[in-house]
């Protein structure tokens, strides 16, 4: 099904069960959160786990979408199914120029190049009249679904988002499972050799760059119509930095493992909000514990127990 | 008032000086990442929150210590050299194996760590640091006055800069360092004790990089994010220059500090991203860098 084992489709039916069910027990807001982050998280993933491409500057198409859809949304009124696809144009096209000029470098100096271009896209957005300088685009409102249903309870737009991550996360597994995402995987593994075997590589590198900002974008214009809110905060490097966190954690190269990083991250954050910069400590004595003990991260050293790819 | 080019010559000459400083660290900055890179092959994310961790000390040291600007000058990048020691013995020195990203993620998970902390302690807000006595003031240079301390900051920079650069190039401690970056293996097969190396070469990276922070502790206040807002930057300088080359490092890290301050003449609006742009350029023309070697 799907180009998924036996095992994970019990737990993308398992997912899909308390994606569902959640929402009845916990604060929708906040699985909200969680389920926009999943899915940036998961978009990210596509790149590290796949192709083995580190961006360090993935916070500029998560923030740009969420600008674009917020206004959008608040400047020219339109539904918010268009918003969110405007926030995934918007990322997508600026992860065409932006990693066209990444992808002519290799390695860590692709991590920097994606940082700085992610950097520059910040002052841009600092400076920018349209995006509201520091106070950011405040008070948008999150539209109607097609035009007609409002989607202002917590819980009609829970299922947007819902069936936004749900498709998403579907989208990405079924690129990972095709040929394309062979090539990719054959990339990631060894590049010289995909290129003798008449592979473009960086085409391939840059289509799968550009399907990444896509669904971050989607992801930045799905939490800004749930927050009512685009700011600085969204393009800021500490966001990406942030994405590379609930990935390592969750497991890079897993199905699964952003989508329980970005749950646990979120938590973190939200539980140990109140304790100011100890949430930056704590992220920090996270990644490093990750590196030195947990490369495999949850899921994937939970998976490495029982012999199973999640 | 002399003009030139339609602008007031002392607001050019003192932008330039601006630039001028700036750009001594950002050479300071990336020679230390290039020192790193070169013998460790990691991308040290820490170097911005070590070169705040530089002006701290130098600020604890005559808060608490009563200890002043010129013995912290050496003081405190011994202090963060020796920390830097201890890191790589202890924790750096685990991923060299590894694929080179994860040193890029340990080190950033480091930064965070070490800037959260200091802003647990001291708040967001900057602490100031008073220019010292042998500093204050401003000279004449008949055509533009020139605050002291500014020129100092750049003289300082100019001879560590060379003399890093001398201490690679010209000396036999130095001629090791780079034969190890070749071919570690075979240095160590000559009774060279390649692992202490690393961790020196670590250390004086990270000293480079206090040594930056006690000379900016007077200019920018000290205050936790100093770092990481220059970090940034210095990474595009990095990829302008490419690491190849450690006088490359130097002249690009000056060059577009002083770009940087020309900006601020003629064009205010993109003097923030003017250094990204320069390097979206190189990386169209020549993408391994102005004095990157190719791959």
């Amino acid at each position: 099904m799907l180009g998924f084992s036996r095992t994970q489709a019990i737990a993308f039916l398992l997912m899909v069960a308390l994606v569902v069910l959640c929402p009845f027990v916990l604060y929708p807001v906040f699985l909200m959160k969680v389920l926009c982050f999943a899915l940036f998280a998961c978009a990210f993933n596509l790149l590290i786990g796949y192709v083995g491409l580190l961006s360090f500057g993935h916070a500029a198409f998560f923030g740009m979408g969420s600008y674009l859809s917020a206004w959008a949304v608040k400047q020219w009124g339109v539904s918010a199914e268009i918003a969110i696809l405007l926030g995934g144009l918007m990322g997508g096209s600026l992860g065409l120029v932006l990693g066209w000029l990444a992808i002519r470098r290799q390695g860590l100096y692709f991590a920097m190049i994606t940082l700085a271009l992610a950097q520059m896209v910040y002052f841009f957005c600092l400076q920018a009249p349209f995006t509201g300088g520091e106070d950011g685009i405040q008070q948008v409102p999150r539209g109607r679904l097609f035009g007609i249903i409002s989607l202002d309870k917590d819980m009609s737009i829970y299922w947007v988002v819902a069936f936004v991550f749900l498709a998403g996360f579907l989208l990405i597994h079924r690129i990972v499972h095709s040929p394309f995402g062979q090539v990719l995987k054959a990339i990631r593994e060894n590049e010289p050799r995909a290129t003798s075997l008449g592979y473009r590589t960086d085409d391939y590198k840059l289509i799968a760059f550009v399907l990444s900002t896509t669904l971050a974008g989607i992801a930045g214009g799905t939490k800004a119509l749930v927050f009512g809110i685009a700011t600085l905060t969204d393009v800021h490097y500490s966001m990406s930095g942030e994405v590379v966190l609930m990935t390592l954690l969750g497991g890079l190269g897993t199905i699964f493992g952003p989508v329980v990083g970005a749950l646990v991250v979120t938590a973190m954050e939200n539980y140990l909000a109140q304790f100011g910069a100890w949430v930056t400590v704590t992220q920090g004595v996270i990644f490093m514990l990750c590196v030195l003990f947990f490369r495999k991260g949850l899921v994937g050293t939970i998976g490495g127990w029982f012999k199973l790819a999640l | 008032m002399f003009m030139i080019f339609g602008i007031p010559g002392p607001l050019l000459f003192g932008q330039l000086l601006l630039g001028l400083i700036n750009g001594a660290f950002y050479a300071m900055l990336s020679l230390g990442l290039a020192v790193i890179f070169g013998m460790l092959n990691i991308i040290n994310f820490a170097h911005g929150a070590l070169f705040m961790m530089g002006a701290f000390v130098s600020w604890m040291l005559l808060e608490y210590l009563g200890i002043g600007y010129f013995p912290a000058l050496i003081l405190s990048p011994l202090i963060v050299g020796a920390f830097g020691f201890l890191l790589e013995k202890t924790v750096v020195s685990r991923l060299y194996k590894l694929d080179h990203i994860y040193g890029l993620l340990l080190t950033f998970g480091l930064a965070l760590v070490v800037e959260g902390l200091f802003r647990n302690a001291y708040g967001s807000s900057g602490m100031p640091y008073r220019i010292p006595e042998a500093f204050q003031g401003a000279t004449n240079l008949g055509f533009m006055f020139m605050p002291n301390y500014r020129g100092w900051v750049v003289v300082a920079a100019v001879v560590v800069c060379f003399a890093t650069w001398a201490i690679i190039e010209k000396t036999s401690l130095g001629a090791t360092l780079r034969a190890a970056t070749e071919n570690a293996p075979l240095v160590q097969a000559f009774g060279v004790n390649v692992p202490r190396l690393i961790s020196v070469t670590y250390a004086c990276g990270v000293a480079l990089a206090a040594f930056a922070g006690v000379l900016a502790a007077p200019i920018y206040s000290v205050n936790p994010n100093m770092g990481s807002n220059f970090i940034n930057t210095v990474f595009a300088v990095v990829v302008i220059g490419g690491m190849g080359s450690i006088l490359g490092s130097i002249v690009t890290g000056f060059g577009l500090g002083i770009v940087e301050g020309l900006t601020k003449v003629f064009y205010p609006q993109a003097s923030a991203t003017v250094v990204f742009v320069v390097m979206v350029i190189v990386l169209l023309a020549r993408p391994r860098g102005l004095f990157g070697k190719a791959a």
